[in-house]
């Protein structure tokens, strides 16, 4: 079994957290991960990319190859765009963030990429801000994310909902609560 | 012992303490940063005592730069303590002095000095590869290609140290620094006890004495080559002799990623291939690569230095493939897909490109940053004037040379700004501004200050003073903000002439009112804009 997802999304919109969190939900079922991340200049608003492979045996590079991710999970439509070229043609899937982050003049039209990006084949287009209003709380917009992913990744709904309790825990019980029903909500779509 | 997920820098670290560390040291810098952090984390664990196994208190001290880093391990070595110091790649010039000097001493106690290159520039202004450094210094340099040696390249390396009595430099790449995978943790050595090296004088560099030390480095070269010659971190594996590859480092995870195709390639079998993990270079096994096989391929990240060792200036009689022979990109970082022509192998399948155009989002300054005001305000404070100049440095202000700002025009290393601005004044160009963050002031910004008091130079410096280290995540700068006033007095700039503004917008035309008095006057001056940045406002109040 080999498992490889490219998450792409702008410095500080947390898609290192989430890597984090599937891969300890991956590890919880014996999977053996490997997680790469640029820090750095990126994170000053730049383009953020990460590449988590799952794997029965230990993955070798930190880079997924180009063609060869099953899984992109974007924080934000442009950084989904431009993952594709790590994407599997045949059977690779997309899973984005509705909302554009735009902090660049030059973004390119909204509708124009939005429908450019819902033709793909295997693509979900996910209105995550509201329905991270929904759970109670804006930020929860990743974990809505994770929900939707969680029934194409091979790990089980529970391991990911205990690794997100064990990843907010220190944040108390009601970032928790909120995390685990957006979800929850994101599983339903 | 258990095992853990960790990243390559934080590999290091807990490498270093199980290996018995007393003390380390260094300087922030991208992608090296962790390491420290990671230390200074499980140092305050350990005082806690909440650090599984480690008994003894180790320090983890960050210091003004990478050369004060490096002579305080150097002394902690001479201590009869373990040491260790880090730095990204670019530190290592400023650190250069002690550390070639150092391979002359005779330690008794492990040295690990710890270079994280940065192929591909993430993160700096040059991919100089530190390999060419330790083998200049005439050290032995490991090179980890995943996390679990980084663990247990740190531990040997302290050993090796202390075999050969030189420093041992660990070499490691962005991508190995900053992913992670499972590691298998050893046991838990012991910190050495307080103890001097042997009695005479071989820890004194005069002509001399140093003549006899170099003779012994030289001596050392031997028996270094020998061991490296017989590491088991350089293992040969023989194979289809068609193509022999050469990998090093991280480079071997891109060569496995690709090594099913390969063999289907070549009726199911491997080629013969020689993995570095340990410099200098296993001469014995490169040899035996080379005679076996058709050709030779040589994948390594950072500039083609076995490549160009293998190749030489007389031709050999075989085919050297590699990155100055253009089968692999001579600049940037490799990856799994870039390796695959040089593999004999085609481009893998991919979707085609999205009709929507694909800007690049360029990194900025955050939303409110103190550099933003600073910024305007210097601007127009210079307008109207025909010619001016304003020379920026490494850190968060240099994003001050990317639009809308513009301000910014020459950026080149750590301190420089200064300097060049102080040249450019003294030659004609005023005004003359150096701008330069609180962090990179206190590195090496203030010999330039001392040369510009002296010799009362006309050009004005603005510390842009934002209480942190910023652009490698808010380490804390050396000195407190509060003293940066008495610092530049101390230094010996008039009184006069050293101003303390706030950087925000609320004092807009006071700033710019200073900035135009200073900029007229006849000699240094120098301009303290304080106001914390954003990003470090949070990590402190972080629950
Ligand atoms: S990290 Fe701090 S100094 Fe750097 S851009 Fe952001 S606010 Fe400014």
């Amino acid at each position: 079994m080999k498992y490889d997802i490219a998450l792409r999304g702008v410095g500080g919109q947390g898609g290192i957290a989430i890597s984090v969190i599937i891969a300890k939900a991956a590890m919880a079922e014996g999977l053996k991960v490997k997680q790469s991340e640029v820090h750095g200049m990126s994170q000053r608003g730049g383009e953020v990319s990460a590449f988590l492979r799952l794997s029965d045996k230990e993955p070798s590079s930190p880079m997924i190859p180009k063609g060869s991710a099953d899984l992109i999970l974007a924080f934000e439509p442009l950084e989904a765009l431009r993952s594709l070229p790590w994407l599997k043609p045949d059977v690779g899937r997309i899973i984005s963030a509705a909302s554009p982050f735009k902090n660049i003049p030059n973004y390119p039209d909204t509708e124009a990429m939005l429908s450019e990006l819902k033709a793909m084949p295997r693509t979900m287009v996910v209105d995550a801000d509201k329905l991270a209003k929904e759970a109670g709380n804006a930020k929860t917009a990743n974990a809505v994310l994770v929900g939707v992913a969680a029934r194409y990744l091979p790990i089980k709904a529970e391991s990911l909902e205990a690794a997100l309790r064990e990843q907010f825990a220190s944040k108390g019980e009601a970032i928790v609560e909120a995390n685990l029903k957006a979800f929850a909500l994101g599983r339903a779509l | 012992m258990g095992f853990e997920t960790l990243m390559g820098d934080e590999a290091i670290a807990l490498g270093a303490i199980h290996a018995g560390l007393g003390s380390a040291f260094a300087y922030p810098g991208t992608p090296s940063t962790e390491i420290m952090e990671t230390l200074q984390f499980l140092a305050e664990k350990q005082k806690a005592g909440k650090l599984d196994g480690v008994k003894e208190a180790f320090n983890a001290q960050w210091c003004a730069n990478e050369k004060t880093a490096y002579e305080s391990a150097i002394g902690s070595s001479y201590a009869g303590k373990r040491a260790m110091v880090s730095m990204k790649h670019v530190g290592l010039n400023v650190a250069m002095d002690p550390f070639v000097n150092s391979s002359l001493l005779d330690l008794h106690a492990g040295l690990v000095v710890v270079i994280a290159d940065d192929p591909g520039m993430h993160s700096s202004q040059d991919e100089q590869d530190s390999r060419w450094l330790a083998d200049f210094a005439r050290v032995p340099c490991f090179e980890p290609a995943t996390q679990q040696e980084a663990y247990d390249m740190t531990r040997e390396a302290f050993e090796v140290s202390e075999r050969f009595h030189m420093p041992v430099m660990l070499r490691i790449t962005t991508r190995l620094a900053h992913s992670r995978a499972t590691v298998k943790l050893g046991g838990i050595l012991p910190q050495g006890k307080v103890k001097k090296p042997s009695a005479g004088m071989d820890w004194v560099l005069m002509p001399g004495i140093a003549r006899k030390r170099w003779h012994a480095v030289l001596e050392k070269t031997k028996s270094i080559q020998a061991f490296s010659n017989d590491s088991s971190f350089n293992p040969v594996t023989k194979g289809q002799k068609k193509l022999g590859v050469i990998t090093a480092g991280l480079a071997l995870a891109y060569y496995q990623e690709n090594l099913e195709e390969v063999m289907a390639a070549n009726g199911g079998q491997a080629p013969y291939h020689l993995h570095v993990g340990l410099y200098p270079i296993p001469e014995k096994s490169v040899l035996e690569v080379y005679e076996a096989c058709d050709e030779v391929l040589v994948l390594e990240d950072g500039y083609p230095y076995i490549e160009r060792l293998l190749r030489g200036i007389v031709k050999p009689s075989k085919r050297i493939l590699g990155k100055e022979s253009g089968e692999l990109p001579l600049e940037g970082e490799l990856d799994p897909d870039n390796i695959r022509p040089a593999l004999g192998l085609k481009a893998r399948a991919v979707l085609p490109v999205p009709k929507t155009a694909m800007p690049g989002r360029p990194p900025q300054l955050c939303q409110g940053c103190p550099h933003v005001d600073t910024v305007n305000a210097i601007k127009e404070a210079l307008q109207g004037h025909s010619i001016s100049a304003v020379f920026g440095d490494i850190g968060c202000s240099t994003l001050a040379a990317l639009p809308p700002y513009n301000l910014i025009e020459a950026t080149v290393e750590m301190g420089a700004s200064v300097g060049m601005a102080r040249g450019a004044s003294i030659s004609g160009l005023k005004p003359s501004i150096a701008v330069i963050g609180d962090s990179t002031f206190y590195h090496s910004g203030i010999g330039n200050i001392l040369d510009a008091v002296q010799h009362n130079s006309p050009f004005t410096v603005v510390i842009a003073d934002n209480l942190t280290t910023a652009m490698t995540g808010a380490q804390p700068t050396i000195v407190p903000s509060s003293k940066m006033e008495a610092v530049v007095k101390g230094l010996g700039v008039d009184p006069a002439h050293i101003r303390v503004l706030k950087a925000h917008r609320s004092d807009h035309e006071t700033n710019v009112r200073v900035i135009k008095e200073e900029i007229e006057h006849n000699g240094p001056s120098v301009i303290i804009m304080v106001r914390e940045c954003i990003e470090s406002y949070k990590k402190a109040r972080k629950p």
